[in-house]
């Protein structure tokens, strides 16, 4: 019995579809979460996160129906996140239906809020989500959907890792904004880096395309579980397919009950 | 049959629902102890802190109520926290006491291995088991938790290894009377099999087909 490496396909929304955007400019929608969820879940999909990624006020109510939808489709976790700044918000979230919130900016802003959210919901509950990207000295963190560098581009992504563990959260969603949609793999270093300095699962985001860059993240990478987006709403890289890939070679994956054969 | 889902403000209460409105099982939610009078079965889910669970308890009467509703017949599922809440102690809250059923403490995971223990797991069968009736041996169930109850329990039906081995499943073998507790002597076997309780660390309504037959065989056992 082995803790299994899990695989999270992700779903960036506009807060009701899911889009593809390239840097949140000119977003194509790409379908309906809710009906994604389900189809991942039926494919294996070890767990959900949905994101607002325009994570407008206005459209608040739109994003808590859709998590409501995804929720009532699904029988396996829920994280949502985007735009969370207070507890409220994650209140909001949590009641709508999702298991875990992610926090990013909000929390380098008010690192607070992340022991506010472990007592009120667990640390079980709370996500950290940390963009990244290499600077001279480390990793620097990047805020506002990486828009922003965080503290003036002084913030070390590992350092904050470790720091947000201690204050409450468990689990670092970590992305690397060098290998964000350039399909080059995970990048190794990083996730490794973070991996061992956290005493908290580490999720890996980030430049993935084929199953091999799964398997270096699962190896050389120590990483928890390893998320992505396109590749799976393209039907690039198939869920069952993928995890068969991992098992053959060595990696302790969740398969589920009366796969389909091929 | 109605299930009662007791509300202390547990998170995950609304996903406890909607996977047994899946299974076409009506719920409602208990909110007070006399909410419970007349309940079949009652689940008790969890999520967060053991001090937190323990004073919603005692504030609702919720522990005695649930300990009438135990005596008179009604089937118990605790989930993940709920597990932990039918020992006597959890080292998360030193100072407040559980429901006391069952003998021992929760204690922490090893901080050798990453806590919490989140994500999907396994569990090795240790007894003969009704809740894990026809679900295969190499099912996986979700987990998320940083504290675990001892699997030397004698109510422990199957254990689940991370860091140490701990107890995954509970039935109510060895189940002390809710009247006597603390320490009396147990009453005789033939009122023991009336106790109709269960409990798991994982969460079955986040655990896929294998969550769901759980939850189908709790249905079955409280019947």
């Amino acid at each position: 019995m082995t803790l299994a490496r899990r695989i999270i396909p992700c779903l960036d929304t506009d807060g009701e579809w899911v889009v593809k955007g390239v840097q949140f400019r000119d977003l194509r929608r790409q379908g309906d979460p809710a009906e994604l969820a389900a189809r991942y879940d039926r494919e294996g999909a070890d767990e959900i996160v949905v994101l607002d990624i325009a994570a407008s006020r206005d459209r608040r109510p739109t994003f808590l129906e859709t998590i409501r939808r995804v929720a009532a489709a699904l029988a396996i976790p829920l994280t949502a996140g985007g735009g969370i700044r207070t507890l409220e918000d994650a209140r909001a979230v949590v009641r709508a239906g999702a298991d875990k919130v992610t926090v990013n900016t909000a929390a380098v802003e008010r690192p607070e809020l992340l022991a506010e959210l472990a007592a009120e919901f667990g640390s079980q509950a709370v996500v950290l989500a940390i963009d990244a990207s290499l600077a001279k000295a480390g990793w620097q963190v990047w805020t506002r959907g990486g828009r922003e560098p965080a503290r003036g581009g002084g913030l070390d992504a590992i350092r904050w890792a470790a720091e947000g563990a201690r204050r409450g959260a468990g689990e670092i969603l970590l992305t690397s904004i060098d290998r964000d949609g350039t399909r080059s793999g995970f990048d190794i270093e990083l996730t490794a880096a973070a991996s061992r300095a956290v005493g908290v699962p580490v999720i890996a985001s980030g430049g993935a395309e084929t199953p091999e860059h799964f398997l270096e993240v699962f190896g050389r990478g120590e990483a928890d579980a390893a998320l992505a987006a396109s590749i799976f709403h393209e039907g690039l890289v198939p869920i069952a397919g993928l995890k068969r890939f991992l098992a053959e070679r060595g990696v302790t994956v969740r398969r589920t009950e009366r796969q389909a054969p091929c | 049959m109605k299930i009662a889902l007791v509300d202390y403000g547990a998170g995950n209460l609304p996903s406890v629902e909607r996977a047994f409105r899946r299974l076409g099982a009506e719920t409602e939610r208990a909110t007070r102890g006399e909410d419970l009078s007349r309940a079949e079965a009652i689940v008790l889910p969890g999520v967060g802190h053991f001090g937190a669970l323990a004073r919603a308890l005692g504030r609702t009467g919720m522990d005695r109520a649930l300990g009438a509703a135990i005596e008179r017949g009604a089937a118990l599922l605790g989930i993940c926290l709920g597990l932990q809440a039918l020992f006597e102690r959890s080292d998360e809250a030193p100072e407040e006491s559980g429901l006391g059923w069952l003998a021992g403490t929760v204690r922490p995971l090893p901080p050798e291995v990453k806590l919490p223990h989140m994500g999907w797991n396994q569990v090795r069968r240790v007894g003969p088991s009704a809740l894990l009736e026809g679900i295969p041996d190499d099912a996986w169930f979700y987990f998320a938790h940083s504290y675990a109850a001892p699997a030397a329990s004698a109510a422990a039906v199957a254990v689940c290894d991370y860091g140490e081995c701990f107890a995954a499943a509970i039935e109510s073998a060895a189940v002390r009377p809710p009247s006597r507790v603390p320490g009396s002597e147990s009453a005789s076997s033939d009122r023991k099999a009336r106790w109709r309780l269960a409990a798991v660390q994982f969460h079955p309504e986040k655990s896929g087909g294998a969550g769901a037959a759980l939850l189908e065989n709790f249905l079955e056992l409280a019947r």
